[in-house]
Order: structure tokens, then sequence, then C-alpha cells
């Protein structure tokens, strides 16, 4: 039994530790449940209110039952009946989708290449590179804003999809995390396949690649989550709304911030539609998630 | 077939849970690399530079090379209209670093804002979320509960969702006679309009003790006075702090979690044998081994933490009480067309955070190397 593990001063009665056991277990679980709460309760709370209406969630905001239920918010979120160009919700997800897909691809392609290449190949100047990769690790975001604006005016890029995509279909901590799973691929195995005459490329793309089938899935949640979710570089790489993402448009949206109190229904059932797709694939591959999550990503 | 076996065995990636297991890793390469020494195969230089040539280019191009290209312009006037590169940007010398530093005006008042934001911001939201991250990671790791794999997906969940999603559900909860304060209501206090509510929380308790602006606080540094520079956060930013607490704590747990679980059960059933009380089991035993995860979370933390910047695109506007260093950047640039001074500010904070990464794996170094 698990209450053997508790520890107990020799000589207490058995009865005494079962209490004791018992006490500590259910405020576990009261511990557990009150932070259960806070974590989900705002999600919950965010569905109920996109299916009020606007008075109904300014009046009862706390209310988790829609009075009177509607679901007109989510009709605009899809497109159905009236939106101008500042709720072209259906546009915003396909960008979202097209932007993040392209990412998604060009990450695990060229992440995983430049990953073998640095982990197995030996070639002249590696060492050079790798430390430059190492080093752009700890370039921060936010630095990149005026700077990547910068370089996309320069090339005539700014404010289009290759714009929006390119910049970031690279990136150092992927090729890292890539480079750490091929090191772990037996040398034995290529050696096989190039006594078998294979090229290189061959090698690579028939033994080695399928061999760190793990990577590449950890790889490309996690490109597909973090394009996703982004926003500072979509919002410095476009000015048009037809470019608007979920996230950049969602944030026009709610703009200045605080035009309070109205239309939460609306904004909250977009960011719904924002989060869905994540919480879906995470819910689906979150070992994936959590093994990749710790290796240096860290929100901020 | 080959490709489940490997699907088992590749473990987890140690790149920073387990050093020791990226450092074997590495090991074990180059003991097999040495073996192989003199069988170089023909065109692995050729294929090693094609390999990791498209992605260099790229970080090349959009990495590298505009920050060279960023660190000119944070000497220039340039609007952003033109190419950086043209005849009409002017070299301006140290003009802009001195606007936001040291000459008095608006720039340096709003810059000096931004860093006593952000100082309070790091102040409270780094111990929060660290001890939050520990006490769930401690709870969700105890062997009496069950259905622990369900709170950890509940603890973890915010943390991978959109940024700008969860400030807009933020901004629904604590917009005034919202949620927040219905909650407060309940037990008699009268909420505040969080979100646009500068007063400083510092400013409010020294305020109810009947203190207010004595003559030595007029002292002005960066162009804040010493009586604003010590008004805490303000109610707005108290408000990004819940936020970023509540949706960084879940990732920070996971770190807590895997070095928990390393934790071998033996040595704590022995301290426990040995009469050892939990808290001093908790004290003497787990935070000890601990050590490393805490130091991970805690620099990553103080690195975050001064990047923070879609939740403050939301509120900020509104409050120049929750702006940072890095919207500030980013506001004087792409609202103002100031990009020179824009720039500055963003190589500033560069500069800083390098220095905080330095820090960071001196000490994460010093740690592995005990």
């Amino acid at each position: 039994m698990t209450a053997l593990n508790v520890s107990v001063p020799p000589g207490t009665r058995p009865r005494d530790r079962r209490v004791k056991t018992n006490v500590k277990r259910s405020l576990g679980y009261f511990a557990l449940i009150v932070f259960a709460l806070i974590f989900i309760g705002p999600f919950i709370l965010q569905v109920a209110t996109s299916f009020k209406t606007d008075p109904d969630a300014s009046n009862n905001p706390l209310s988790l039952i829609p009075h009177p239920a509607t679901i007109s918010a989510w009709r605009q979120v899809f497109g159905i009946g009236a939106a101008g160009a500042s709720t072209d919700f259906p546009r915003w997800f396909f960008n979202s989708v097209l932007v993040s897909t392209c990412i998604t691809i060009g990450r695990v392609f060229l992440d995983s290449l430049a990953g073998y290449s640095l982990a197995r190949l030996r070639f002249p100047g590696r060492r050079v590179v790798f430390g430059l990769v190492l080093g752009t690790l700890a370039v921060p975001g936010v630095v990149l804003l005026i700077p990547r604006f910068l370089m996309l005016k320069q090339l005539g890029l700014f404010n289009s999809y290759p714009g929006m995509i390119l910049p970031i279909a690279v990136d150092a901590t992927g090729i890292f995390l890539m480079r750490q799973f091929f090191l772990q691929v037996p040398e034995a195995l290529e050696e096989a396949g190039k006594v078998d005459g294979a090229s290189i490329w061959q090698v690579y793309w028939r033994v080695v690649l399928p061999v760190v089938r793990p990577g590449l899935i950890t790889l490309t949640i996690l490109s597909f989550q973090g394009s996703w979710n982004e926003f500072q570089f979509f919002q410095i790489s476009t000015i048009s709304p037809k470019y608007y993402t979920l996230t950049t448009g969602l944030a026009n949206l709610v703009g200045g911030g605080l035009s309070a109190g109205n239309q939460y229904p609306l904004k909250l059932a977009a960011a719904a539609l924002t989060i869905i797709p994540v919480a879906l694939m995470f819910f689906k591959l979150q070992k994936y998630l959590v093994r990749g999550g710790m290796s240096g990503s860290v929100k901020g | 077939m080959a490709t489940f076996a490997g699907g088992e065995r590749a473990p987890a990636t140690p790149v920073l849970v387990s050093p020791a297991g990226a450092e074997r890793a590495v090991e074990l390469s180059a003991k097999s690399r040495k073996v192989k020494r003199g069988t170089l195969h023909k065109g692995e230089g050729l294929f090693g530079w094609l390999f990791v040539s498209p992605a260099l280019l790229v970080l090349l191009l959009f990495l590298i090379i505009p920050i060279i290209l960023a660190i000119y312009i944070s000497f220039t006037d340039w609007s952003g209209l033109t190419s950086p590169l043209s005849g009409s940007v002017h070299y301006v010398g140290l003009k802009n670093y001195r606007s936001v530093l040291t000459t008095p005006g608006l720039y340096q008042q709003d810059f000096g804002t931004a860093v006593r934001n952000n100082l309070y911001f790091v102040l409270f939201t780094v111990p929060m979320q660290t001890v939050l991250a520990l006490g769930l990671a401690v709870l969700v790791n105890s062997k009496i509960l069950k259905a622990r794999g369900f709170f950890r997906t509940a603890f973890y969940f915010p943390s991978v969702t959109s940024s700008i999603a969860i400030t807009v559900v933020f901004m629904f909860l604590f917009q005034g006679g919202g949620v927040v304060d219905r909650l407060l209501s309940y037990v008699g206090i009268q909420g505040p309009n969080w979100l646009i509510d500068q007063r400083g929380v510092f400013t409010l308790i020294l305020n109810a003790l009947g203190v207010n602006s004595p003559g030595w606080a007029n002292h002005t540094v960066l162009g804040l006075s010493l009586w604003n520079w010590l008004a805490g956060p303000s109610l707005g930013m108290c408000v990004i702090i819940i936020l970023l607490t509540w949706t960084t704590s879940g990732t920070f747990m996971l770190f807590f979690l895997a070095a928990l679980q390393s934790i071998s059960e033996d040595i704590d059933e022995a301290s426990a044998i040995d009469g050892a009380t939990p808290w001093q089991r908790f004290r003497k035993v787990t935070v000890p081994m601990l050590r490393p995860a805490l130091v991970l979370v805690l620099t990553l933390g103080f690195i975050s933490t001064w990047q923070v910047f879609d939740q403050i695109f939301l509120v900020g506007p509104g409050n120049i009480t929750t702006i940072t260093p890095a919207y500030f950047s980013y506001q004087v640039s792409f609202q103002d067309s100031a990009f020179g001074i824009g720039s500055a500010v963003a190589f500033l904070l560069f500069a800083f955070i390098v220095f905080l990464t330095m820090v960071q794996r001196r000490f994460v170094k010093e740690d592995l190397t005990k």
C-alpha cells in the first residue's frame, strides 16, 4: 500500500498513521483541485462567454450558463453573416494554417539537414558553423524585430507571404535539437549503408532519418505550435489586413487594448479558435511536447 | 523494424534537462569517430556544406546580417521609410543612446518608466513562478495522489497556448466590473479597473500609512523621480505579473518534475527511516537535489522576463505603467518612426540579456562540475 511510504516517528500507532495519510491525501487533492480550477477555469469561462450576448457577458461575467444562449459570435467567427475586413476570421484562419504549415515544413526539413551535417559530416569550417548556431540561440526574439523589418524592406519581401515565412523557416533551437538526436544514432548503421555503396544523401534519407522519427515528430509539433502562436514577427513583417493571422488579427481587433466591455463574446470566440488547434494537438501528442518543451524553449 | 527499435530507445532530448546525458552522447560519438578516422567517406566535405548551407543562409540573411545592420541604424536617424542604406540617412553618433539615457526629455522619461516597470515585473514574476512551479511539481509528484497525469496536463496547458489569445481572456477577467472584481466584491472589496489603473502597489500602501511623496523622493534618476521609482508595480502591471506566472509555471513545473523523478526513492526512504520529518526531508534532501533545476529555472526566468512583449502589446497602449523596454523599442520605431532610438533601446536590452545569458551559463556549468 502506498501508505507505507509515509514517514512516522517510531512507535506511532497504525491507526494514527492511517488518519494522518488520509488527512494528507485530502489536503493534497484539495490543493490540486484549487490549482486546476485556477489553471483551467479561465478557459471554461471563455467558452461559456463566447455563447453569451454582449449585455449578458458584461452583466453576468461570472455565470457559466449563457442566458440567453446565442451562437452569433461563433457564426461570425466562421464567416457566416456579416464580416468586415477587421473581422475576417476565415481569412485569418487560412493565413495561420498556410504560414504555419510552410514554416513547419521548412524547419523540419532544413533543421534536420543542418543538424545531421553538424552531428555527423566532417567538413571544413564545421566548428565555426556550429559556434554560430549556438550563438544565435542566445539572441532574444524581441531584439530581432527592427533588424528583421529592415532586412525585409531591403529585400522587397515586406508585407508578403514569403516575407512572413522565410525568415523563421529555420531556427537554431531546432538545429540543435536534431543534432542531439542524430548524435544518438549508432554509427554502425550508416557504415552499413555506405558499404552498400549508397551516397551520403541516400544514407541520410533512407537509413538515418527513419531512425530519428521521434525527433522529427517533436520538431514538427514544436514548430507548428511556435509558428501558430507567433505574433511579434508577423506584426512587423506585414501591414495589410489581408495578411492577418489569427494572432495579429485578434491583437489588432482588441487594439489599443481597452475598448472595454464590448464584443467580448466575439473576441473570446476568436481567441478560442486560436487556442483550439494547438489544444487538440496538445492532448493527442502531449508526450512529444513535454519532451521538446523542456529543450529550452520557454515562452516569454 | 529498425524504426521501432530507434523509436523506443531514443531517450528524451538531453539538451537542458539532463546535460550529463548530452555529454555522454558527445563522448560516445567522439569515441566512435576515433575508430572511424582514416576511413573518411568521399564527398563528406561537400555534402556537409550542402546540408548545412540552406539553414546557414537563412540564419545569416535574417538574423546575423540584420543585427549588424541594426547596430548601424542605432547610430543614425533612419525613419523607416527609405532604404536604410540610402543617402537620406544621417550618422548621428551616440545621440540616440544619449536621448534615452542622459538627455532629459520624453524619451528618457519613457525609457526610465519602462525600465522601472520591467524591474518590478521581474522582481515579482520570477520568485512567484519558481515557487508555484516547484509547489505544483511536488504535488503532482506525490505518490499518494491519483489522477496526477490529468493535473499535470491541466497545469501545463496554459503554457502551450497562444499568448495573444490568453491575454484577451485575461483582459476579459480583469476588466472593470469583470470576473475578478465580482469575486472581490463577495469578500467586500471594491475592485479597481485593473488594466488602466496606474497607481503603484507600494504607493498605495505608503499612502494608506500616511506617507505621501516626501521631499527627498523628488530627486530624479533616468527622468523619473525616486518616488516614482519606488511606486512598485502598478495594478495594471500586477495583472501581467499574474498572467505570466500563470502561463510559465506549467513549463517550469516540468523541469522540477524531471528533477524530482530522478531523486531515488531509496534516499527518500532512508531519510524517513532515520526519523526525519517530511519538512526536514523536503529541506535537507529534496531541495539540495533540486538545485540544478532550480538554478536553471531561475536563470531562464530572469532572461525571459526581460523579453515580455505580446501581453504588453495588448495592454500597454492604454497604460504607460505596463510598458517594458522591449515594447518601448517597438513603439518608438513602428509608431513614431524613430528607428534609431528604437534600435538603440533594442541593443541596450540585447547587451543586458547577453550578459544575463553569460551569467546563466557560468552558473549552470558550475553546477554541473560540482
